[in-house]
Order: C-alpha cells, then structure tokens, then sequence
C-alpha cells in the first residue's frame, strides 16, 4: 500500500512537474529548420512563419536552413529533432513523394503535423507565338503525339512533371509516353519556353506572372478545380477537360513524431491565428502564395489523399520504386 | 524626368539614407568574413524589411549584397581565402600584391575597380535593360551549355603549372561536383550511402579548405609569409595610377561584365573568369599573372561588379531571378507591391529609378567603406603570425560549419585543404577545381536538358544561331591547344631524335 502511494505520488508529481515544464511552453529560443535554400519560398513563407511566431509566444524563432539532396537532409533533420518542440520546421510537397520514389524513408507519419498554411496548384503555360490558343489545341496536340510537345517546368519527379503526367494521364493516354525536358525549376523552364527550346512551362503563376505582363507567354490553364483568384479568366482544367486533378505543391509547419500533445497544441493554435490573420494573409497575397489552413488531424488526411495522387502520378511515370 | 526627380525624393530621405549605410556595414562584416555568403546576409535582412517602406526595403538588400559580394574580396587578398567564386578568379593576384607588402593597393584595386564596374553596370541598367533582358531571354539550355563550357575552358588556359595539369584540376573539380544527387532522376552517385554526401559537396567549405587551410598547411610552420606593410596615411596610394594604366583592362571588364550579368544564373560566377583569360590572354606581360599582378585584378574586378548590377536585369524585368541573391531581392519586390516586370519600368517608373539610385550610393558607399577595411588592415599583420594563423583556421572551421550547421561541411574543408595541400606542392592549379565545383552541375544539367530537347541529336548543339557561334568559339580554342600541344609534342620528338 506504502508503495502503491509512493508510486502514485511520484507519478502526480513527475506529471504535474511534466504540465510545469509545458506550460510555459516555449521557455527559451526555438529552431526552425528550413529543409530549402535562402531565398526560396519555402525560405520565405518559413521566415514569415517564424517572425509571427516569434510575436506570438514571445520567444526567438531562429529560421536554420538545412538543404541538399532534394530537401532529404533537411527533412531528415526535422524528424531526427529531440522531440521537445524546440527544433520543429517546415515540411514540404516533397514529402509525399520520397516513399513512391524511393529516394529516402521519409513519410508525414515520421512527424508530430502542426498545421498546413500554404498550397498552389500549377498551371500551364505556352509562348505567346504558339499555335495553341486554348488548353483545347494544346490537349488535341498532345493526343496526337505525346512525344511531340516537350515540356518542362521541375526535374524527374518534381511536382509539375508529376502535374503534367497527370494531365497526360487525364487526357486518356499512358502517362510515360509524355515527354519531360528535366531542368531545377520554374525559372530555367520559363526561360528555355522564352527562347523557343520547349512549348510548354508547367510552373506556378508567381514564377510566370512577369512574362506574361511582359506579353512573352500565355498562360492556358490552371491544374485545379479553381480558378486562380489573381488570374480568374484562366480556366481551371478540371472544367476545360473534365479531369480531376489533385496534385499540388503544399507547404506546413511539423515536428519530430514523439512531440508533447500540449506543445503541438500550443504552435497549432499559434499558426491557425497566424494564418487566419489578416497580416499573414497581406504578406502571402503580395507574394502570391496561396493561402490554405488545416490543422493536427485535417492536415494528416490532406497528406493522406496527396501521398495517393502523388504515388498513382510517380508510378504512371515510370518513377516508381 | 518627373519619374527621376521623384525618385531622388524616395531615396534621398533620412530613413532611406541611413538604413542603407547600415546595410553596408552589415554587408561588409558579412562579406569579410570568410564563409558567410551574401545570400545569408540578404536572407537575414529579410524579417527587416517586413517593417519597411517598400523603397528602403530593396534599398537594405541591394546595399548589404552588393557591399557583402565585393567585400568578399578583402580576406581574399589578405588571408587567401575568396569570398565568392568570381573572386576566386584573382585571387593569387590579389593575395600576390599582399605578399609584396602591398594590401592596401590590393584592397584599393578590387574596391574601385568594383565601384567603376557597378557605376558602369547602372548605366547599362539604366539605358538597357529592357533590351538587354530580351537578348538575355534568346538563351536556351543549348546556349548556356557552350557558355560554361566556354568558362571551363578560360580557368584551364589561365591555370598556373600548364595546360594539361589545369585539365586534370578541371577534371577533379569535375568529379567533386558529381558528388550528390544526379540532376536528372535524383540518383545517389558517389555518396556511398552517406546522407550529407547526397546533398553534394558545396563549393563554400571547398573553397575555403582549397585556398585557406592549404595556405596554413603551406606556410603554417614559418608563418604568413608576407613582406612588412608598407607605412602609407592613404592605403588608396597608386590605386588610381595603376586603374590609369590599366584602363582598357577596366572599360572591357565592366562592359564585358554587363554583358554576360544579364544571363540568369550564370553571369555573375563566370564573367570574371572569363575576362581574367581576356586580359592575360591580351597582355603584354601574361607571366606575371598570378603572382601579385594588377592587370587581370583591375579587369575581372570590374566585371565582377558590372556583372551583379546587369544580373538584377532578367530579375526585374522578367521575374527570372539568377541567383539565390535576387531571388530574395525578388521576393521582397512583391511583398512590397513593386512586382518584377515590364511595367516595373513603365507604370511606377520612379520606383525603378529609385533602385537603381540606391545602387549608385551603393557603389559609391564601397569607396569609403573599403578605405576604412585597407586602413584596417595593415593591423591584420602586425599580430604575431602564429596567433593570426591560429585566427584564420578558427575562421576556417567556423565558415566551413556555417554553410549548412554541420560538422560535414569542417571535414570537406580539411579533406580538399589537405589535397589541395598536395596538389600545389606538385603544381597543379587550384582554381580550375573550384570553378569545375561551381559550374558542373550547370555543364551537366545543361547537357541532359539539351539531349533532351534535341532527343539525342548531338548537332542540336549547333541548331540555333547563338548556339552554333559560342559552339564554334570554343571548338577553335581546344582545335588551337589541341594543336599546339601535338606541336610541342613533335618538338619534343625532333629533340631527342638527334641524340638517340
């Protein structure tokens, strides 16, 4: 019995000693690593996450990039934190993709999910010299020859190849018979789609905004149900062809798996403010990110649906493990 | 003119003014401090500049790049450690004319020689720009793959120790830069199952490891083998006599640099390189490169810096930014509603002209900044050089730890340190290793996205105008070294026929 009080004792004073230690939560600075380079959007929206966070709980949120390896290291960095929630970071489109590939055991299973902010969908793009005026031309273009139109937009497996096979696949046809011009992103591929290299850019409406103003590209159609509030007249494709389209490039705030519930709580209630504010919201309009929230278990389901999408998109690519 | 008086009013406001010189001085400590980059400077200004005015908000990141970037030169003519690739083209030459007791005249060079070359790169910005970027935008995969060929083969003909061994120090650099993730599926090659190694090996902890360890490995046991600074009141003493003689060097770097800036991702690591050849190539003395030489210091400098100013070009007007530095910049531009673009030009042209003045006070702000860093440095040598060298390795392991906050990034500093240790004990150059880091995955990515385009059609590489003229330069430059080697081959030969 002596002991059985012992015992209980220590355990109501370890856990109210554990709740102490929580509720102060956070106590000192906390790192938030970036899996990207500086300059990045990830890098962008990231420090803008941490600098309201900051304001928030009132302690120093010191932004830490770690990259390479497509985002593996960083990534991996993140899950191999203490879970203490000093060390949480941005987790990125990538992780839906590394397990259907194969390139790192990494799965949004391997975190504590804080809350998602940010997802833009991409769209399509020609010159503004080309012949497709509509994504109708550019859809009979590539049914009658797939390998003809080269496209471009990320490198092998990156979200817009991956859109584009979707689309490919959409279209009714095999998706490996597309033909993708690998290159490291939306500003190489706008430019090799600028000097007449490719027909068409599959890359996000920031990247492109520019070009099209400047009258040297068009955009055809943006890869999702809805249309682009800042660019309405550009049709989305589910409603131009009919194709149900899912892939999209997302961002969120995570940790190491193992995270005290309480402090999860405490950075997801901190995050759904930041982003339901008005001044995140100002901040991701000006640089033209799209504005999302789902937060603890919405964000787990958003990652489920995305991991299918993007592992039927992988696999019709031939990219699959 | 309206748009031009305006902006003067935007820029020439005490808020304007002072966060620039802030800016400046913060770019300089970063710049100066071996390791830490101008994209990191740029990056931690950012959360700044959310409480800013739009125009001292570009004014705060275009100040501190411009002054972290050429600040980088300052340890490389003192300590021998670059600060960026682009200066790792002048190095020896810059780090030659310390060692003639001559700091102040190689910090003096680089500063002005950069301020001309920014001063000259604004007014190509200014007159230019829209034509420029369209020029720019002509550029293909095919095209940038003749370029950094192109560049490649300049680090080779300039190389100290002959041809061949600077192939080889090509080569190496080369294979490092295969290190990683390949760019086409994202296949792990030569990482061995190493997680940081699938990152690749960054050029920052190699560049400091190849010039800055090695020179400690070199000269550790008998210390910094310089001679006593000179005593001067103006350490700027001679600069301007030397910019004088040199000043066709000058007008042809900045005016080259403008050029071959406005290509994204590209200008502002290779222009120096390939003016640094140019000026060798077109010396009267070719010999004295490489061993504290002004002449090719004065010409890559001022590329150097007219190749940043033109490289916000594509950035501005088409949204294309070249490097992670303008990315940022860019990324600022929209959050303060000034978005890149055409009408950047034409529905708020004050706002326009208002960056570009910033980048004139930018460049200027060099001048007295850098007096201020060569008056300073004389001090650098009065300390015993056990104690500096002790200095410089800390600064070498902490550069090497900051690029990424690992401890991969100190063991790539030692492991290259000490084989580029190796190597110079047996002649081989280093730069061309570490433009081989830099440019390779270019080469590589440029390649594989051409082959594509062209689907594997290697005349494709001569299929477009631009193309097919860059193609053809830098086949006639290895037909002539490819000649004159079997030339010296058969000499060789004919020699040693009579004797045997």
């Amino acid at each position: 019995m002596k002991r059985f009080v012992t015992a209980t004792m220590a355990a109501i004073s370890l856990f109210a000693a554990g709740n102490l230690a929580f509720a102060g939560y956070p106590e000192r600075p906390v790192t938030v690593i970036v899996p990207w380079s500086a300059g990045g959007g990830t890098d962008a929206t990231g420090r803008i996450i941490a600098t309201m966070l900051e304001d928030k709980l009132g302690q120093p949120f010191n932004v830490v990039n770690r990259t390479g390896g497509g985002g593996i290291v960083g990534h991996t960095a993140i899950r191999d934190a203490d879970p203490d929630g000093y060390t949480i970071g941005i987790i990125t489109t990538e992780l839906s993709m590394y397990g259907a590939v194969g390139s790192a055991e990494l799965a949004y299973t391997d975190y504590s999910l804080v809350g998602l902010y940010n997802a833009d969908p991409s769209a399509i793009f020609v010159k503004a010299d080309s012949d497709h005026r509509t994504i109708g031309d550019l859809a009979a273009a590539v049914k009658a020859d797939p390998q003809a139109t080269q496209a471009s937009g990320a490198n092998f497996g990156g979200v817009n190849h991956l859109s584009w096979v979707s689309m490919v696949q959409g279209l009714g046809l095999d998706g490996s018979q597309s033909n993708w011009v690998p290159t490291e992103g939306g500003a190489p591929a706008l430019q090799l789609l600028a000097s007449g290299a490719i027909d068409v850019a599959v890359v996000q409406f920031p990247e492109a905004q520019a070009l099209m103003e400047a009258g040297e590209i068009r955009a055809l159609a943006t890869l999702g149900s809805e249309p682009n509030p800042k660019h309405p007249d550009v049709p989305p494709i589910t409603e131009a062809l009919g194709i149900d389209f899912a892939i999209a490039g997302w961002r969120g705030v995570g940790g190491p798996a193992g995270m005290p519930d309480e402090v999860v709580a405490t950075l997801a209630e901190a995050l759904d403010g930041i982003v339901a504010s008005q001044a995140f919201r100002d901040q991701m309009e000006k640089l033209n990110y799209g504005v999302v929230w789902a937060g603890g278990s919405d964000f787990a389901d958003y990652l489920e649906n995305r991991g299918r999408a993007f592992g039927a998109a992988i696999s019709a690519a031939g990219l699959g493990q | 003119m309206d748009a031009l008086v305006l902006a003067f009013g935007l820029v020439f406001t005490p808020d304007t003014l002072i966060v620039i010189v802030l800016a400046s001085a913060f770019g300089l400590f970063v710049g100066a401090m071996p390791g830490l980059t101008a994209t990191m400077a740029a990056a931690l200004l950012v959360p700044f500049t959310f409480y800013m005015d739009p125009v001292p908000a570009i004014a705060a990141i275009i100040s501190c790049t411009a002054m972290a970037i050429t600040a980088g030169d300052i340890p490389g003519a003192l300590l021998r450690i670059p600060g960026t690739p682009a200066s790792a083209a002048y190095v020896e030459d810059a780090n030659g004319l310390t060692r003639k007791g001559k700091a102040g005249l190689a910090i003096g060079i680089s500063i002005c020689a950069a301020a001309f070359g920014g001063l000259f790169g604004f007014a190509v910005l200014m007159l230019a720009a829209p034509m420029l970027a369209r020029f720019a935008l002509n550029f293909s995969s095919f095209e940038y793959f003749w370029l950094s060929v192109l560049g490649l083969s300049c680090a080779v003909i300039v190389s100290r120790g002959g041809i061949a061994k600077g192939m080889l120090s090509l080569l190496l650099g080369l294979f490092i830069a295969q290190i990683g993730l390949d760019p086409l599926i994202g296949q792990p090659r030569f990482t061995f199952g190493i997680g940081e190694l699938a990152g690749g090996i960054s050029f920052i902890p190699a560049m400091i490891g190849m010039f800055a360890l090695a020179e400690i490995l070199r000269n550790g046991g008998r210390g910094l083998q310089t001679a006593p600074q000179a005593e001067l009141t103006n350490p700027f003493a001679g600069v301007g006599a030397t910019l004088g003689r040199y000043r066709l060097n000058l007008l042809r770097g900045a005016a080259a640099g403008s050029v071959i800036g406005a290509l994204p991702g590209i200008g502002g690591d290779l222009g120096a390189w390939i003016t640094y050849s140019l000026a060798k190539r077109s010396s009267k003395t070719p010999e004295k490169f490489g061993t504290g030489h002004p002449e090719g210091l004065v010409e890559a400098g001022a590329t150097n810096n007219a190749a940043l100013s033109s490289s916000w070009i594509p950035a501005m007007v088409f949204g294309i930014p070249g490097d992670a530095v303008t990315a940022i910049a860019v990324g600022v531009l929209f959050m303060k509603g000034m978005e890149p673009g055409p009408q950047l030009l034409t529905v708020n042209p004050h706002n326009f002209y208002a960056v570009l003045l910033v980048f004139v006070l930018a460049n200027l702000l060099l001048i007295p900044f850098g007096y201020a860093a060569a008056k300073a440095a004389r001090y650098i040598f009065k300390v015993p050089p056990a104690y500096l060298n002790a200095a410089i390795l800390l600064f070498c392991v902490v550069g090497a730890y900051a690029i990424n906050n690992t401890m991969f990034g100190v063991l790539v500093m030692i492991v290259l340190g000490v084989l580029a240790y190796i190597l110079q004990s047996r002649d081989f150059a280093i730069a061309p290793i570490i433009l081989g880091i830099v440019l390779g995955p270019l080469v590589e990515q440029s390649f594989i996205t051409s082959m594509t385009i062209a689907r594997g059609d290697v005349l494709g590489f001569f299929g477009r105008p631009i193309a097919a003229a860059l193609g053809a330069i830098t086949s006639l430059i290895w037909l002539a070294m490819i000649t004159r080697a079997i030339g010296g081959f058969q000499r060789v030969r004919q020699r040693q026929t009579p004797g045997a």
